[in-house]
């Protein structure tokens, strides 16, 4: 496994700082609760709205996020590392981008779903600036959102920003993948 | 239930019974990954929850659009970026704020940074994606992304 990828710090031993210990997302979730209760208890009328927001968000994961996590599973074990590496890995060129934008833009769900499905491709084999392209795409060119911007915002200002956005995303994901193995390395080395 | 929720499911029941008629012990595999990766998430989603819950409740819609609809220039952008940045609004709402944006005399420029950053940064997202992805690969995408808006945003602006 990559060094990155070792959040999971249950067999940590001695040599490890303190606060590598902690695990960060159990403790602020014990301390957003309070806040969140205490403001609501303050500001009665926006607590309901409070509550009210959290409630829908969280039924929305509880629709999604079990199909995703299932979809995974499913990924986990049929999908060979070689299929992926092929054409998502080191040696995918400029075709393996663009395939990762395409499927980035297909209609699906909310961006915090790709982000399993993004781990799952790096440890296939994926390159870096894959993955990235993958998640840019999901996030910002949805073919469906696409079409409401046209609606709203006019063709000019769709167009150009879909241009831009695809221009862009290439050259960040090269980037962004320079930089993550650039800081890996240093890393090692230490 | 959302539309997209019924696709999703529907396709990924479909997946799960092709699975079960080829291999019962590799889905059962696979099923087990899914559901050791459902305790690992859990905590950042909860917390993603209650902080959407909080932030949503506290900031309303009118209000960012006044902030937005005043300011412009350099100020302009940078708050709309920063909004973008924090807000989760769904894209699918954020146009047609976009659009009243423009009519109330915001710049192109200061709507494009809110609607890119709005899609690209997502920062309620980041526990998420720190846990499944790692520090390092997170705070290279947002920070970046964070940069790719604003040059999108400029470049609008300048072109529009």
């Amino acid at each position: 496994m990559k060094p990155n990828m070792k959040n999971d710090l249950s067999g940590a031993d001695e040599a490890v700082p303190w606060f590598k210990k902690i695990r960060w997302d159990w403790t602020m979730l014990v301390l957003i609760i309070p806040v969140s209760v205490t403001l609501s208890l303050v500001f009665p009328d926006r607590g309901k709205q409070v509550a009210g927001i959290s409630l829908d968000f969280l039924l929305e994961m509880i629709y999604i996020l079990p199909a995703v996590l299932v979809l995974m599973g499913l990924f986990a074990v049929w999908v060979s590392k070689d299929v992926v590496a092929r054409h998502l890995g080191a040696e995918s060129g400029i075709k393996g981008m663009l395939l990762s934008m395409a499927l980035g833009a297909l209609p699906t769900g909310p961006l915090y779903i790709a982000f399993p499905m993004g781990a799952m491709l790096i440890k296939k084999g994926a390159r870096i600036a894959n993955v990235m392209a993958f998640l840019s795409a999901w996030a910002c060119i949805k073919i469906p959102q696409e079409l409401v911007e046209l609606q709203f915002m006019g063709w000019r200002f769709a167009a150009a920003r879909l241009v831009l956005t695809i221009f862009l995303i290439i050259v960040m994901c090269l980037s962004a993948e320079f930089i993550y193995k650039r800081l890996s390395q240093k890393e090692t080395v230490e | 239930m959302s539309q997209t929720a019924i696709v999703i499911n529907s396709l990924v029941g479909l997946a799960l019974l092709l699975s079960l008629m080829k291999s019962r012990k590799k889905t059962m595999r696979g099923l087990k990954i899914a559901w050791k990766a459902t305790g690992k998430m859990l905590p950042a989603v909860l917390f993603v929850t209650v902080a959407i819950g909080l932030f949503l409740g506290f900031v309303s819609p009118s209000l960012i659009a006044s902030v937005l609809g005043r300011s412009s220039g350099v100020l302009g952008v940078a708050v709309a970026a920063l909004l973008g940045s924090v807000l989760l609004i769904p894209a699918i709402l954020a146009f047609p704020m976009g659009a009243s944006l423009l009519q109330s005399g915001a710049s192109v420029m200061s709507v494009a940074a809110f609607i890119t950053t709005l899609t690209m940064v997502g920062f309620m997202f980041i526990p998420i994606e720190v846990r499944e992805l790692g520090k390092r690969f997170t705070a290279i995408r947002n920070g970046l992304s964070l940069v790719v808006a604003i040059i999108i945003a400029v470049l609008m602006g300048l072109i529009l």
